[in-house]
């Protein structure tokens, strides 16, 4: 029975992975860095890492799921979570649906329960492709319910960041769920349980001035962009340009605010390593 | 009272460069203020001021943004905006308060943390998400006042209270309309029409149960008469002392943990 379930949940989350098309099925991918063009396949297998440069294309969330958890464990949370539009802010509406239409998701969050290498943790993504994966009232909602999912069932916490911010149409209600997710991760931290945040291209503004900073471990995709204030806004305050490098995971680690710096295809094996270290009494 | 001005015409008036800042209003509601500076990491950042004083005869932490008097005192503090040592040095202050069971009482008027290079290569969003995380779970009573400007994360790294108050003429927003109209607009220009849409003034965000209390000012703005200011905000922060001290709290956890939860669960797990 056990196994039914298990190949019916894989085949889910692989045909939902497969619907992310930031590098189209067929189609070849120009590297924004290197500007060469790789096919889609050799892209597809390096785990949407260009071959040549080593640039980390933005991936879905459902892709992210399905690159880190144990094939078949994955089973999602709150996935019926969709987002209102409290401050009836025009043509706020519209672009969700658009954004709805064009992704197959409801919020820019993803949340889910599964096994890294057989160890039980909940996983938390942010999409890039749904706003930017700004925060809104249901995305800190959602990420709120997960880390209390975690608490409560005792497990270890991965959250997988990708942000410009705040959801500007949500305005001071997004500010809010900045002290709410921080807040949850405060009575998270107080239970002794593991809270491990991977930085992904972008992590700016009120995401990384609340759950994405507060780690026990803090981990960073290669070259990702990782900063409160946007490049452009510090360019304007300082009038000069921004050092080569500025803000990047690599910066972001020589200055003390990354534990390491993870190539995508070592991600995996990483977080089943801290999972591993962090077993009570020890691995068994 | 003001009842009849536009959210832009409060912005102006939050922005007055003779409201009452911060030294105002320790000078006026505390006593025996001791000034405490540095963050015991970097530095100092005189863009907040912070230190322990005597309100009605009770030793309290009392913390705010700073900004200055003049353009000398302006560039001084920043413009009240923080860098990472200034809200490192508001923490430390806090974890004080709750070592010596004091209570915290923070004041609130900021254009938001500062976005400079070397802020963010000492970790603003850290200092800032930090600060969020330890105030939430304090366990001494938090009160906090936005006076004049609070806005983006820059504010709220002061204002995770069990109250959050606010003067009639203040405004709270996840930005700068200019800022917001630039990134939603790219045109800072149209910040009036920002205005009407954020939803940043006192009355919008006691209805958005953002707040707990509207302030009320004197005709034209607080600077007008300052006296009168003064009597209203002491009255609003003893009285919600008081009710925090006797145990009166929904917790603050739960008080912002509400904060939009008014999304479809049909499949909670």
């Amino acid at each position: 029975m056990n196994s039914i379930f298990a190949k019916r949940r894989a085949r889910l989350l692989a045909m939902k992975s497969l619907r992310e098309h930031y590098v189209p099925v067929g189609s070849a991918a120009v590297c924004p860095r290197c500007g060469k063009e790789s096919g889609h396949p050799a892209v597809a297998q390096n785990l949407f890492v260009c071959p040549l440069c080593g640039y980390h294309f933005p991936v879905g969330a459902y892709y992210r799921l399905s690159i880190t958890l144990d094939h078949g464990s994955f089973r999602e949370l709150y996935p019926k979570l969709a987002p209102q539009d409290p401050l009836s802010f025009p043509g706020y509406r519209k672009k969700l649906e658009a954004a709805q239409r064009k992704t197959g998701l409801n919020e820019a969050a993803v949340s889910a329960v599964g096994t890294i290498d057989g160890r039980r943790c909940v996983v938390g993504v942010l999409d890039s492709r749904f706003f930017l994966g700004s925060m809104s009232s249901a995305v800190g909602e959602k990420l709120t319910l997960t880390i209390e999912y975690a608490w409560k069932n005792r497990l270890p916490l991965i959250v997988f960041s990708a942000s410009g911010g705040a959801r500007m149409q949500e305005g001071i209600l997004s500010l809010m769920q900045m002290a709410k997710t921080s807040a949850a991760l405060g009575r998270f931290d107080q239970r002794g349980l593991l809270y491990i945040s991977v930085l992904t291209d972008p992590t700016t503004g009120g995401v990384t001035a609340s759950f994405a900073s507060l780690g026990d471990v803090i981990l960073a995709e290669p070259g990702a962009l990782i900063g409160f204030a946007g490049p452009r806004v510090i360019q304007q305050t300082i009038g000069e340009t921004l050092p080569e490098g500025f803000q990047r995971a690599e910066f972001q680690m020589e200055h003390g605010f990354v534990d390491a710096v993870v190539p995508r295809n070592e991600m995996r094996d990483t977080l089943s390593q801290l999972l591993r270290l962090h077993e009570k009494g020890g691995p068994s | 009272m003001n009842d009849r001005l536009t959210a832009a015409e409060r912005v102006a008036i939050a922005r007055h460069p003779q409201r009452p800042n911060i030294s105002d209003y320790i000078s006026a509601l505390f006593t025996d203020f001791f000034e405490q500076r540095g963050d015991r990491l970097m530095g100092e950042d005189a863009s907040i001021l912070g230190g322990v004083a005597l309100y009605h005869g009770r030793p309290v932490t009392v913390i705010g943004t700073r900004k200055g008097k003049d353009l000398e005192e302006n560039i001084h503090c920043r413009f009240g905006m923080p860098n990472p040592e200034g809200y490192r040095k508001a923490l430390r202050l806090m974890r004080q308060a709750e070592k010596f069971r004091r209570p915290v009482i923070t004041f609130i008027d900021t254009g938001g943390a500062y976005p400079g290079l070397e802020a963010e290569e000492r970790g603003q969003g850290e200092a800032i998400a930090r600060n969020l995380m330890e105030m939430s779970r304090l366990t001494v009573p938090v009160i906090a006042l936005i006076t004049g400007e609070g806005n983006s994360g820059g504010a709220l790294a002061l204002a995770v209270a069990d109250r959050v108050l606010m003067l009639e003429n203040a405004v709270y927003a996840i930005l700068s309309p200019e800022g917001f109209a630039s990134i939603l607009w790219k045109d800072a220009g149209r910040s009036s029409d920002a205005c009407e849409l954020m939803k940043l003034t006192a009355a919008d965000l006691k209805a958005l149960d953002v707040i707990d209390e509207i302030i009320l000012e004197p005709g034209g703005g607080a600077h007008l008469a300052r006296a009168i200011t003064f009597r209203q905000v002491d009255e609003a922060i003893s009285r919600h002392l008081a009710e925090l001290s006797k145990g009166k709290q929904l917790g603050r956890y739960q008080k912002f943990r509400r904060i939009g939860t008014a999304v479809p669960k049909k499949e909670g797990q």
